[in-house]
């Protein structure tokens, strides 16, 4: 009998034999052969999958889980290439490994690969790796099963947890056979379902995730629980890039609770036996800062000097189409515009926090993480242990947005527990450290230009930014920085997918880092540079005497831009565009595209005498090509909403003498039910390239709602958040 | 030492007057589903039942809750078998889920004393709570259909 699948080089599984029995399908790296075979049996770190003799199926997650939905949209693959039951797919967390790398990321071979959640990248990128595990499994366990009854595998077929013999109608289950499946090798190309066998996918799915959180039981970092667990609070430099200078912990000692005072990378740590033990020792903390170059340093300067520098003629040069300066030359029309946003804080619900316990020769991390590689990476440079003695247990996180990319969280966890004797602490930051000790969304300083034709087209867009760049400060990431400067993130949605068809385009981009720490935040550059453009074209389109939606619909007539041009249409369609609204109100609309998803919005709008600005109805579009789990593209498009209108209504992070001046939900406030538009969301499931959900919906919706204001009021918003002083009538 | 009933149970614990409920619930007595989110009442993440009326636990110090009865997102049911509660699975309300304890227990303080809440009622009572996520037009299906539950028995 012949064993093996067609085994070759693309073999990219491995079984093993699970303990007490029972299947297991590891990940095996091309070249990383090595560490999959270090732990025979399949363990928790790079199993992907395990079928016990119970015929239940356990699926490892290398992927986080913050709200967005990968676990159950992941498992759900898995349960349809398997051929079970959604409900009998256990869903765990995977540990840290090399094996869980994500494949859109390369180029961090240094860290082990990137095991990290983010870009909108999990479906995306792990989608066909798990289909394949499924389909893998469920044609090994048909081949035992033929063997088994002695049929041809030609007769059978896999059913929901049984190998069925069709002819005879005999049966046995994957629990029986799983242990025998163990002794084979997996088929390198296993045959997928076609989607008109779809059982699972694209049906809404109710998320295994969702019991767990409307009773307590939810795990996330904040919760972690271990023996002999302290907690500690870290007094960090008020002035950004401060050192602590020296400290005086006498009053601190007197608290009763805390267990002791030390200084960290960070700053200085208090160590308790209770949050509030920590949090009192840490305010009564003496501390002299030295505060550094930064303390000098307020916005109204940076942007002073950003305005400077948009006008100099050093640019790194991201996207060059015809020549844009004859073409301004030539047009009688131009329209001439400077967009400002500001700096953003995450402000995730689960402030930043981070379980760690060193232990002198390995070190062991409980953090709600995006990026179990990194922080292994960060800690291992930290502590100048091998990767392989760090690991790292990702519990559910409370909110992520791009900040639980970065490591500092961990990393100083790391270091408190190694400063205090190797105990197991907990460092929780106070939602005061986590506003304003955090990575910014960059702010930046745009400068745009447009030529107009005789019939109000245009043939000339140039685009100047001006700003903080992430990949300057994030070092993870470094190697994707352009020695002039461009960082592709700062121009991202700017340049990189250009809808409209203008025969010269010009964009650069002017890297400036003024020393706020700079991150990434939902949708990137997406996220200000979608406002930018958007906002700019609707300007044009006004200019022109044009309707904004007909404007850009023209416009999208390349081929590249047929799939947001389809959602442009389709939101306009279902909002009704040009039909008449209630008195006052008015709508504004915007397209953009972000991390594989086109997404349209439309929203209707109102501005009160005073200025308030009031946003009662939100249309949305989105094509990501393939669903998943219908209800999930909603809520994370109803989600992506929310985040980009609260920003736009409300939130900037102001630096003055180095220091961020915001600090709680008290000056960067939060979108409230109150204030809550009604949302629809419709979903095209277009042709050609997968796409992400979790970050399209959040560009739009800042343009489309200052397009509804300019409709209201005649008023520009060129700056944001959007401020109701400005539009009083 | 300081006297309170959590959950039905009645607890003695011995930490600092100043110290805040939410502290005591999550560090002395390991009740983790109340949540920290601001530490100044302006996030409702830390929402608790004291003596049957929403109160912000991270704003209430254990000495004003001496001798009360507090009940917790682990106290609103045994089984999650509160309408709010399935109604927030039936309507797929959380995400990322860290500020739902606190929204479920607003809207249970709501749902105590008005069996069929308003949309207008709604904004009152939950307006106190916020999410990053953005679920707030899920939860107030969920609180709609929660008052459909309890109708139905």
């Amino acid at each position: 009998m012949k064993r093996a699948f067609n085994q070759g080089r693309r073999n990219f599984l491995k079984t093993s034999a699970a303990a007490g029995g029972g299947l297991i399908l590891s990940f095996y790296l091309p070249g990383g052969a090595r560490r999959a075979e270090a732990s025979p049996g399949g363990t928790k770190l790079n199993s992907f999958l395990k079928i016990g003799t119970d015929g239940k199926a356990t699926f490892f997650c290398g992927q986080a889980e913050m709200g967005q939905g990968a676990h159950n949209a992941l498992a759900m693959m898995l349960a349809e290439e398997l051929e079970v039951e959604f409900k009998d797919v256990r869903i765990e967390q995977g540990g840290v490994d090399p094996a869980f790398g994500n494949p859109r990321y390369s180029g961090f071979k240094a860290m082990g690969g990137f095991q990290g959640t983010g870009g909108s990248s999990s479906v995306r990128n792990f989608g066909i790796p798990v289909r394949r595990a499924g389909a893998a499994a469920r044609t090994m366990l048909t081949a035992v099963a033929a063997e088994r009854m002695k049929v041809s595998q030609l007769e059978c077929v896999a059913e929901r947890g049984w190998v069925i013999h069709t002819p005879s109608g005999k049966k046995v289950s994957y629990g029986a056979l799983a242990s025998e499946a163990a002794k084979i090798a997996p088929p390198a190309d296993p045959i997928f379902k076609k989607p008109s066998e779809f059982k699972i996918i694209g049906k809404t799915t109710k998320r295994h995730d969702i019991p767990l959180k409307v009773n307590g039981k939810a795990i996330y970092g904040i919760d972690v629980k271990r023996p002999g667990l302290l907690t500690a609070v870290v007094a960090r430099s008020p002035v950004l890039g401060g050192k602590v200078k020296s400290f005086n912990a006498d009053k601190t000692m007197k608290v009763k609770g805390v267990k002791k005072v030390v200084q960290v990378s960070t700053g200085v740590a208090v160590v308790a036996d209770s949050f509030w033990a920590a949090k009192k020792g840490r305010d009564s903390l003496e501390i002299t800062w030295d505060e550094g170059p930064m303390s000098k340093m307020s916005s109204p300067e940076i942007y002073k000097s950003w305005a400077e520098m948009a006008k100099g003629s050093t640019a790194a040069e991201r996207l060059k189409v015809g020549d844009v300066d004859k073409a301004l030359a030539s047009e009688a029309k131009r329209v001439e515009s400077v967009y400002e946003v500001p700096f953003l804080a995450h402000a995730c619900m689960e402030p930043m926090n981070a379980t760690a316990h060193f232990k002198g020769d390995s070190v062991e991390i409980w953090a709600p993480t995006q990026a179990q590689s990194w922080n292994r990476h960060w800690v291992s440079q930290l502590t100048s242990l091998k990767p392989e003695a760090i690991t790292i247990h990702t519990t559910y996180l409370g909110g992520g947005f791009g900040r639980r990319l970065e490591s500092d969280y961990a990393v100083e966890a790391a270091d408190v527990s190694r400063a205090a004797g190797n105990v197991p602490v907990k460092v929780v930051w106070t939602r005061e450290d986590d506003m304003q000790h955090s990575q910014y969304r960059p702010a930046s300083h745009n400068v745009l230009s447009a030529a107009l034709d005789a019939n109000g087209m245009p043939t000339a867009w140039r685009h100047r930014i001006v700003g903080a760049s992430i990949l300057q400060y994030f070092k993870t990431f470094g190697h994707l920085l352009r020695k002039d400067g461009l960082d592709p993130t700062s121009v991202q949605g700017a340049a990189d997918y250009f809808p409209y068809d203008i025969p010269n385009v010009y964009v650069d981009y002017v890297n400036n880092n003024p020393g706020v720490p700079a991150g990434f935040w939902r949708s990137v550059g997406n996220s200000q540079n979608g406002f930018i453009m958007e906002s700019f074209i609707d300007e044009l389109a006004h200019a022109a005497g044009k309707d904004p939606y007909q404007y850009r619909h023209q416009l999208m007539g390349k081929p590249h831009a047929a799939r947001l041009r389809a959602v442009l249409d389709l939101a306009a369609e279902k909002v009704g565009w040009g039909k008449p609204l209630a008195p006052g109100i008015h709508r504004g609309i915007a397209a953009h595209f972000a991390y594989g998803g086109y997404c349209a919005q439309v929203a209707e709008v109102s501005v009160a005498k005073d200025g308030a600005v009031r946003v009662h109805r939100v249309v949305a579009a989105i094509d990501s090509g393939w669903v998943v789990n219908p209800d999930t593209i909603v809520a994370q498009i109803e989600s992506g909403i929310v985040y980009g209108l609260t920003a736009a209504l409300y939130n900037e992070i102001t630096i003055k003498n180095g220091r961020v001046e915001q600090s709680n939900f008290n000056d960067y406030p939060v979108l409230r039910m109150g204030e809550m538009p009604k949302v629809e969301v419709h979903t095209l499931q277009g042709q050609g390239d997968q796409g992400g959900i979790g970050e399209p919906g959040t560009p739009p919706i800042a343009p489309a709602v200052c397009n509804a204001i300019f409709a209201a009021t005649g008023k520009r918003i060129y700056k944001l958040p959007i401020k109701s002083e400005s539009l009083r009538a | 030492m300081i006297s309170l009933i959590v959950n039905g149970k009645a607890h003695k614990v011995d930490v600092a007057p100043d110290t805040p409920l939410l502290w005591v619930l999550r560090d002395t007595l390991g009740l983790t589903g109340t949540k920290y989110g601001c530490g100044i009442a302006l996030c409702g993440a830390c929402t608790v039942h004291v003596n049957g009326e929403a109160v912000r636990s991270c704003t209430a110090p254990i000495s004003q809750v001496a001798g009360k009865k507090v009940t917790t997102i682990e106290g609103l049911s045994r089984d999650s078998s509160h309408p709010l509660q399935k109604a927030w699975v039936a309507e797929q309300v959380p995400q990322c889920g860290y500020c739902q304890s606190g929204q479920i227990m607003s809207a249970a303080a709501l749902f105590a004393n008005n069996k069929s809440p308003s949309d207008a009622d709604i904004d009152k009572a939950m307006s106190g709570n916020i999410c990053r996520c953005g679920t707030y037009n899920r939860i107030r299906r969920a609180i709609h259909a929660a008052a459909g539950i309890r109708k139905e028995g």
